[in-house]
């Protein structure tokens, strides 16, 4: 796959490819429910600022945790987006051999450890990856996402407590999306944001512009530098949105009309190709082989996972145990 | 051999092991301040006291586990688990399969339970069974102070997470411990008595109860062997059948409730691998489907006494005394 990763030092051409990658990637898992059954997926579209944003700030030795909207995570990362598919059609050819389904993928060679879609169970799960750092030596952060959601959970402040009393290099990203699960956060949080919940415990933090993919760049790399001196945690918001409903297949009936529409008019592809060709870094037809680019990508990753083959049933019960 | 009590042989275990390995730490609530020895020896890098919160305690053991280290983590009293319930059993024990075997969980999760110091049902709860019935995990729990420790030193080195419960009324009894390394590898079970006519099958204190019942039936004439399983998961299904085709009869005791009980699994395996050998029905004793009760004679009749079981075993030897197998 001739896709590259953006790294620290990217160009803001290099990020909209990333994302375009991504908004392919779940278009296509979009398309696969169209045509018909299709296991369940949390779609990322709409977040893919977050996700370019923060990932193009790390470095290799850095790792990962993430949650059950992680395609933009692992894409960013620089995943196979055909073993990431393949994982999600349930494929031995994907990360887990299938045993995942698209929930809990992790890539150890990654660093994208530890993928836990119950909700929170990143955050229970991280300050031990940053203990491991802080003892076995390194110089890389530990980068936990979530949602607002999961920063509902008690968990949240029992990790954060823990990461600052131990002094663990933690960067929480919490991308607050508004929406968990088929609750709007209105009704679950005093106040819109979850940055001002790291204070009490004597962490850091900002909220960004979470479809503002330079923005959010900007962001992560001032957070990573502060975590990788410190080695310290901080909490950094990505302020965004899901464009679609909760999972597929897409359903949005119980969301305000207004607030989609919103939104929409801040979509993070879209703002960043506007501000690439009012700069004049780019024309309409570079934009449109960069699509395409990433479309044919997803194809072929999307017929690599289509013919791969399942599991053997004998593999139903093994390697429960080390 | 030394004597020393239970608590001391976990604790000479962590030090062996500590010492053994770099990458073995322990953490929990109070942790450091209770094992002084530890901390001395090893520091406060490796030996921690933690809030007092423990869904994160075991979430941070299981991501340290799977990224490098070996965590011990205390979590006190075992219906503390049930904050740690998501921890232990979502994490801990299903991310190695769930990751197609990307990540191991090499880690200890120690708990006390078990009547003993009248402490009733929310720090008293033998609820061991409910991790047996998870994927992933181990579970121990011994009855010697020896055996505490060869498990101990067993569990720190296995690569899957591993439940270890201390039986409350064992922690200060004294006993035998070898020194050195000594280990007792996990899924062995130990016939602590051999006999002839019956089997006791049974773990943690109770085991200590059916010798005693063993005693007192020898003045019988009953010849009884007594099987202490140690480990809960994996299951020494071999020595448990073993001793139930020599003898014919089964009791299984613990102090732990009796519906989907540990003793419900044996008997299971027993009637389905070794129902020719059986001589007589095979009897469950076990804790009520209650708390366990804080009143120091109740909760001291809340496990079962070597007059039952011998009661039971006396039922069962009458029974088939002259009768041969009828299938
Ligand atoms: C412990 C737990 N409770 C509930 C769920 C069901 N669930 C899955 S995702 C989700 C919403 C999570 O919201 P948020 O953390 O904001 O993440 P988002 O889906 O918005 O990305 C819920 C309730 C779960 N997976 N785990
Ligand atoms: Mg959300």
């Amino acid at each position: 796959m001739s896709l590259s990763t953006p790294q620290p030092g990217s160009t803001r051409l290099e990020l909209l490819a990333a994302m375009l990658r991504i908004r392919a990637y779940e278009e296509k898992i979009v398309a696969f429910h169209a045509a018909g059954p299709f296991p369940n997926v949390c779609t990322s579209v709409g977040q893919e600022a977050a996700a370019v944003g923060v990932v193009s700030a790390l470095r290799a030795e850095d790792q990962i945790l993430t949650n059950h909207r992680s395609a933009g995570h692992l894409l960013a990362r620089g995943a196979d987006p055909g073993r990431m598919l393949a994982e999600v059609m349930g494929r031995s050819t994907g990360y887990c051999r299938g045993r995942s389904g698209t929930l809990h993928i992790s890539v150890k060679e990654l660093g994208v450890v530890l993928t836990s879609t119950i909700v929170g169970g990143e955050l229970s799960l991280a300050p031990g990856v940053a203990l491991s750092r802080a003892m076995l030596g390194g110089e890389g952060i530990v980068v936990c996402f979530f949602g607002d959601g999961a920063a509902c959970e008690g968990i949240f402040h029992e990790s954060l407590n823990l990461a600052s009393v131990w002094n663990l290099p933690v960067l929480y990203v919490c991308e607050n999306n508004q929406w968990q699960a088929f609750v709007h956060r209105k009704e679950t949080m005093v106040g819109d944001h979850v940055a001002p919940w790291a204070a009490p415990y004597g962490i850091d933090s900002l909220t960004v512009d979470g479809n503002d993919v330079e923005s959010v760049r900007k962001a992560a790399l001032h957070a990573a530098a502060q975590v990788r001196e410190t080695r310290r945690p901080f909490l950094l918001e990505a302020w965004t949105y899901r464009q679609r409903g909760h999972m597929e297949p897409h359903d949005q009936s119980y969301v305000d009309p207004a607030e989609i529409e919103a939104w929409m008019a801040k979509d993070p592809i879209s703002r960043l190709e506007a501000r690439l060709l009012a700069e004049g870094e780019c024309t309409t037809a570079d934009l449109e082989a960069l699509h395409a680019e990433a479309r044919r990508a997803i194809d072929e990753a999307a017929e690599f996972a289509s013919t791969s083959p399942y599991p053997d049933l004998s593999d139903l019960a093994t390697g429960v145990y080390a | 051999m030394t004597q020393m009590t239970f608590h001391d042989a976990v604790d000479q275990a962590l030090h062996e092991e500590m010492a053994r390995d770099s990458r073995v730490l322990m953490f929990g609530e109070g942790t450091a301040t209770k094992r002084k020895g530890l901390l001395k020896a090893f520091g406060p890098q490796r030996v921690r006291n933690t809030p007092l919160a423990e869904g994160i305690i075991a979430g941070t053991a299981a991501g340290a586990a799977a990224t490098g280290l070996r965590p011990v983590v205390d979590l006190l009293f075992a219906p503390f688990l049930c904050f740690a319930m998501d921890e232990l059993v979502n994490s801990a024990g299903k991310l190695r399969y769930m990751s197609g075997g990307q990540f191991s969980f090499p880690m200890v999760a120690l708990a006390m339970t078990g009547g003993g110091w009248s402490v009733g049902a929310q720090h008293n709860h033998n609820l061991e069974a409910w991790f047996v019935h998870a994927p992933g995990l181990k579970v121990v729990m011994p009855a010697t102070p020896a055996d505490a420790k060869g498990l101990m030193k067993a569990a720190i080195r296995d690569e899957n997470p591993v439940l270890f419960f201390v039986d409350i009324g064992l922690a200060f009894a004294p006993g035998e411990v070898p020194e050195g390394e000594a280990l007792i590898p996990l899924g062995q079970a130990a016939v602590r008595r051999e006999g002839t006519d019956l089997t006791l099958i049974s773990y943690a204190k109770t085991v200590h109860t059916c010798l005693a019942a063993a005693e007192a039936l020898a003045a019988e004439g009953v010849s009884t062997e007594v099987v202490d399983l140690r480990t809960l998961k994996p299951l020494d299904e071999a020595t448990i059948l073993a001793s139930v085709r020599k003898t014919g009869r089964a009791v299984v005791v613990h102090e732990a409730s009796r519906l989907c009980g540990v003793g419900a699994e044996v008997a299971a395996l027993i009637s389905e691998q070794a129902f020719d050998a059986l001589r007589a029905p095979i009897i469950r004793l076990t804790g009520p489907d209650a708390p366990a009760p804080a009143s120091y004679p109740l909760e001291q009749a809340f496990a079962p006494q070597a007059d039952a079981i011998v009661a039971a075993a006396q039922q069962l030897v009458a029974r088939t005394l002259e009768a041969a197998p009828i299938w």
